[in-house]
């Protein structure tokens, strides 16, 4: 059973006792602990549950590459699933539960999953569920679903504010180890911009617990020291807590900094996502130590000899008083030394290797502990604890020579380097084989834009694995006992029998047994990828930290290929999983995405309006009085406007100026219609059409003077139609003499519409509004009311109709000023919904509606605003295509129902016959539809097949669930075709 | 007729670890020109401005003249100024290719002040505060949308955006400058 040491604890701080809750349960652990050494000293080796066969799990590791023990954390809005316990730093009032398991961790029915073992082999998934195909949807995935995962989805909004930040430096280095001090120290001392990062609390990485001298300094002085060189360096920004978690293209670094994970509602943002555009990175992320592939390896009480050491060192938790050492190497041997030194004692150590003899093997030898080489662990005893191990030669396949009864095994089979970052924008890697391990290769980098590295590792990661040649790389001094090559062993016993390989786990995260990969390599799987994915070996949270290497050795001995024709799979970012809330940043809630206003945003929401998202912007649909449902108010806001007077603000509406001795000449072949020959003073409605001859967008040209056009534009094509013309101008015309600027923000707009919308403006008072100074079509600056206006004679609704710009920090003034001016006249706002339904009213087309990127003007009727007389505008060829003349193109109708009702939005006309996929012919589709108050009754517009020439006809639309909607071809102008109301 | 004139958010601030604003009404005017004619630089020298170098900025009492791109400048001034400025360069430019346009309703101004204004930005355009000199104006994107920024004063930065997101804008300056946000 593990255990709190009475004495040591490098990290922890024995006067700070932290209260926290382990399923429930009350514990207690001292500041400096993480959640792990909490649980361990508190005598819990019994921590979760495996994912897929519910086996008793405890802690393997002590940091970000633990793949057992995550645990929930927190309650309601802070509860968070598949937290690292090794990761987590204790604080006081924490709460944790375990996962996967039911009813509780000690007793899970789950469990029952490792009985059957035999029967879920790799590509259990695929092979079982495969027939009938029926069942998968029904039956299989809804068990499947309910089954997989591990943690709970919160089901509260996060609390917690999360930000992020940008920043930038000539040196990020990545890892606060000796490696990565000594290497921000030089790029510091060089007068470099610097950020160091440590994903940890604490610096200088291994080296004080393994030991050494650095500088003739202990490892923990002189981190110590280099951290106190580092705060003095102005050019040096140094931050803990923080995980360059990815390394992109051009040297671009996501960091994730855990700002108040351990001080959860201290008004802290909890999390900050870095992103760092950095010149080189300096890769110093250590390695990770391997776990041994042998039967029971998975049992609670099995740990990495780099963690045993790690508890018991920082922490003074003992993971058990009796540590049996199994190892391939000399460095475990450290793990040894560090029991003996807290009094506890090491039954035996197994060691693979025919001889041991290195310094460390003898300084364990001198203390009496039996070294017994050319041994293997055979299997470990014990379920939910370690009870001791049975032992075998490592060349056979597992007889057992004796049996230890102990509580602890520590295992090691070397050493990995952390290559992630390097790896992620395409350094590459070389596997040594003395070492057994890949390494970078420094003449194959990661390169940046201009073929240079933009990263270079150094320390562990770069395969330098003890001090001294750690030290060396750095340019400086180190001592540390020397150690023996290790052997490599990926199984063990090496010849183990198939029950031993079912036991023996390679990820512990996914359940994946040396059985497994064989299985897989066996039925065929070559490539490392698809066996990661067949298998799941290496999936999940932790991406296979512990298991990557072992599993693509066996699957390379299986396929009987060297480890460098299997090849590593994918390192990507991020290192280790990083928040939602921290990629989310700070768009959420009211600021999740922009929201454009108008000046007269906050006039409406006070009068309750009913907005419309339009692009970015929020218009009013509609302003319902009390008791009116929506389409109350859209009917009583027509009537309104066609009998009364009616606003509307249209400051959405895009304005673009546009100036130039060719801006003429730009604007022709802009729009599919003449501009140039526009007399100043008069509007003319415009067509743009795409390159390939596509309606894109419709709007308004006002001449204003001799060289400068003002273009409307739809609400949400202004920046669009900017970007657009700017594209032509700065690409392809860049010698056209044509300047634009987007007005549309300036101005605020407001549409002053209806029979009495002169007599409105005659109220207000200023410059003359009359048919004769002011004709239809026509445009004229002057004062209303003593605001500076822009009064275009435009109607989109039929109606007489004024469009009146004014500066738009004046906008709601004016607004107010309209209302007030047009009360005894029953002037009413109306909102975009009345809008559309005036406009179907009078035939005219939307975009958006009547178009969507397949319909060209000629579809439309047109035809009208199509010059024949110019040589080229944006479209006109393509609109010569034989798709685009094509005589059975669907073209513009109005359409009405024989009952009077309201066609469906977007139904079809169907026709005889069916097409190549068994679907019904179709003739026609439905593009706008409304009720038309005016004239009591549905009205629609539709694309259909010769519909012109079909005046009259009835055509069946189909409605849901098959029913027949008849309706009839007619003109689109239902009110007022004549066109009376608008021209007075 | 002043009282008609409303700023986006009418000098909405907030109070965190700086000092956020929206700083009311400003004129603007954009000009877009060759820049390096001779009719411009004497139409802006009787301001008492010089035509900036790319990214630069120049002043002359409370105008202020920004380079916005090989062929735009942006000129910002007192707001009830504008139209008339604008009138008299146009006037100058009228034998010459360009536009003189007033777009100070299009626009809201911020400032974000206090000694640690550069931690809001930092976390919100990305922009290397650390280099930002003064007397340069940075075109940057405030989060989700454009904007502009400057050193306006010690320890205070402007930023311009479009009008109708100025609301979106100190949203986001009021939750990054929040107490406990500072970054170091």
């Amino acid at each position: 059973m593990s255990t709190r040491l009475a004495k040591g604890g490098r990290l922890i701080d024995r006067s700070q006792p932290l209260a926290f809750t382990f399923n429930g349960k009350p514990m207690r652990g001292f500041a400096g602990d993480t959640l792990a050494a909490a649980l361990l000293g508190g005598g819990k080796s019994l921590l979760g549950r495996s994912f897929k066969y519910h086996r008793p799990r405890g802690l393997v590791a002590s940091g970000a590459e633990e793949p057992n023990v995550l645990v929930g954390l927190g309650r309601n809005a802070r509860f968070e699933p598949d937290q690292r316990a090794t990761t987590t730093e204790l604080f006081s009032g924490l709460e944790a539960t375990s996962q996967n398991h039911w009813p509780s961790l000690e007793f899970d029915v789950g469990e029952v999953n490792n009985l059957l073992y035999k029967f879920f082999p790799a590509g259990f998934y695929y092979k079982t569920f495969m027939k009938p195909r029926w069942a998968w949807k029904h039956l299989f995935e809804p068990i499947v679903r309910q089954a997989a995962g591990l943690g709970e989805a919160p089901k509260e909004a996060d609390v917690d504010r999360y930000e992020q930040a940008y920043a930038y430096c000539d040196v990020l280095v990545a890892g606060g180890g000796v490696a990565g001090l000594a290497a921000a120290l030089k790029a510091g001392r060089e007068g470099r911009r610097v950020i160091l990062c440590e994903m940890t609390a604490n610096w200088g990485g291994r080296a004080p617990v393994d030991g050494g001298t650095i500088e003739g300094l202990s490892p923990e002085e002189w981190v110590k020291t280099a951290l106190q060189a580092l705060e003095g360096m102005e050019n040096v920004r140094i931050m803990d807590r923080t995980m360059v978690s990815g390394l992109l293209d051009h040297g671009y670094a996501i960091a994730y900094q855990r700002v108040a994970d351990h001080t959860p509602g201290d008004g802290r943002p909890r999390h900050r996502l870095w992103r760092i555009r950095a010149g080189i990175t300096q890769v110093a992320t250590g390695a990770i130590e391997r776990p041994l592939a042998f039967a029971g390896n998975d049992i609670p009480g099995v740990m990495l000899a780099s963690a045993v050491r790690d508890y018991i060192v920082n922490w003074a938790v003992s993971p058990g008083d009796r540590v049996v050492i199994v190892t391939n190497n000399d460095d475990a041997y450290r793990t040894a030394l560090a029991v003996l030194d807290a009094g506890l004692t090491v039954p035996a150590i197994v060691d693979a290797r025919v001889q041991a003899s290195g310094p460390l093997v003898q300084a364990v030898r001198a203390r009496g502990v039996a070294v017994l080489e050319g041994r293997g662990v055979a299997k470990v005893l014990g379920r939910k604890a370690v009870k001791g191990v049975e032992i075998c030669a490592q060349a056979g396949e597992g007889g057992a020579i004796q049996t230890v009864e102990c509580d602890c095994v520590a295992m090691s089979g070397g050493w990995s380097p952390v290559v992630h970052l390097w790896s992620h924008s395409g350094g590459k890697l070389n596997w040594d084989e003395t070492a057994a391990m890949f390494r970078p290769d420094a003449t194959r980098p990661p390169t940046g834009p201009e073929g240079l590295a933009l990263a270079a590792v150094v320390g562990a990661a770069n395969g330098n694995l003890t001090l001294d040649a750690i030290a060396a790389e750095a340019g400086i001094a180190a001592e540390v006992e020397a150690e023996a090559p290790l052997e490599p062993v990926w199984t063990m016993p090496a010849g183990a029998s198939d029950a031993l390989k079912f036991k023996s786990f390679l990820d512990y995260q996914n359940d994946v047994k040396v059985s497994d990969v064989q299985l897989a390599a066996r039925e065929g799987y070559e490539s490392v990828e698809h066996t990661k994915r067949y298998t799941t070996l290496g999936m999940a949270s932790d991406q296979g930290k512990l298991s990557n290497i072992n599993g693509l050795a066996i699957l390379s001995e299986t396929l009987g290929q060297p480890i460098p024709a299997t090849g590593t799979t994918t390192f990507r970012p991020p290192y280790t999983p990083i928040s939602f809330g921290a990629i989310a940043g700070e768009a959420r809630g009211e600021i999740f995405q922009p929201l454009r206003k108008t000046p007269m945003h906050g006039w409406h929401e006070a009068r309750g309006v009913h907005w419309e998202p339009v692009g970015l912007w929020r218009r009013p649909y509609t302003y319902p009085k009390a008791g009116e449902s929506h389409r109350e108010a859209v009917n009583r806001e027509i009537v309104n406007t066609r009998t009364n007077v009616g606003l509307l603000d249209a400051s959405t509406l895009g304005k673009i100026l546009v100036k130039g001795p060719d801006a003429g000449k730009f604007l022709d072949m802009m729009y599919t219609n003449m501009m140039s020959t526009l007399p100043v003073g008069k509007c003319r409605y415009g067509l743009m059409c795409s390159d390939n001859g596509f309606l894109m967008d419709d709007g308004v040209v006002v001449r204003l003077s001799e060289d400068s056009w003002l273009c409307h534009t739809t609400s949400g094509g202004a920046d669009r139609i900017h970007g657009h013309m700017e594209d032509w101008l700065q690409c392809e015309w860049w010698d056209w003499k044509v300047y634009t600027a987007n007005l549309t923000e300036q101005y605020a707009q407001v549409a002053v519409v209806g029979p009495k919308a002169r007599k409105l403006l005659e109220n207000l008072g200023g410059m003359d509004v009359s048919k004769e100074a002011l004709p239809f079509m026509t445009y004229k600056e002057g004062t209303l009311g003593g605001f500076p206006a822009r009064v275009f004679r435009i109607s989109f609704s039929g109606e007489l109709s004024y469009e009146i710009a004014v500066p738009a920090n004046m906008g709601l003034a004016f607004w107010e000023a309209l209302n007030a001016a047009g009360e005894e006249l029953g002037v009413m706002p109306y909102g975009t919904e009345a809008l559309h339904v005036m406009r179907a009213e009078k035939g005219f087309i939307m975009i958006g509606d009547e178009t969507d990127g397949t319909v060209i003007p000629q579809d439309l009727g047109l035809g009208w605003a199509i010059s024949k007389k110019k040589a080229d505008y944006l479209g006109k060829r393509a609109q010569e295509r034989k798709a685009m003349v094509d005589p059975d193109r669907w073209l513009l109708v109005g359409l009405e129902t024989l009952d009077g009702s309201v066609l469906p939005d977007g139904v079809y006309a169907p026709a005889e016959g069916h097409n190549a996929n068994g679907q019904r012919n179709t003739q026609g589709r439905v593009t706008s539809t409304y009720y038309s108050p005016m004239l009591n009754k549905g009205i629609a517009m539709g694309l259909v097949k010769h519909g012109p020439a079909r005046m009259g006809e009835v055509i069946d639309f189909l409605g849901d669930k098959g029913a027949v909607i008849k309706a009839r071809i007619v003109d689109p102008v239902f009110y007022d075709k004549e066109g009376a109301k608008a021209d007075v | 007729m002043s009282e008609m004139i409303l700023s986006a958010l009418q000098g909405e601030s907030h109070e965190g670890f700086v000092t956020v604003t929206e700083a009311g009404v400003t004129g603007m005017i954009t000009i877009r020109a060759d820049l390096g004619s001779a009719a411009l630089a004497a139409a802006l020298g009787g301001l008492g401005l010089s035509v900036p170098s790319p990214r630069g900025i120049t002043q002359a009492g409370d105008k202020l003249l920004a380079w916005m791109s090989p062929d735009e400048l942006l000129l910002a001034c007192d707001y009830g100024a504008a139209p008339g400025i604008a009138e008299s360069l146009s006037a100058a430019l009228s034998g010459e290719h360009a536009l003189v346009v007033v777009v100070s309703d299009a626009r809201a101004r911020f400032t974000i002040s206090g000694p640690k204004a550069d931690e809001v930005l930092m976390k919100i355009a990305p922009v290397d505060v650390a280099t930002l000199p003064a007397g340069r104006m940075h075109r940057t994107r405030a989060a989700q949308v454009a904007a502009a920024v400057w050193r306006s004063g010690p320890d205070e930065i402007s930023l311009v955006c479009f009008r109708s997101v100025a609301g979106y804008v100190m949203g986001l300056l009021e939750v990054s400058a929040r107490k406990g946000g500072e970054i170091f």
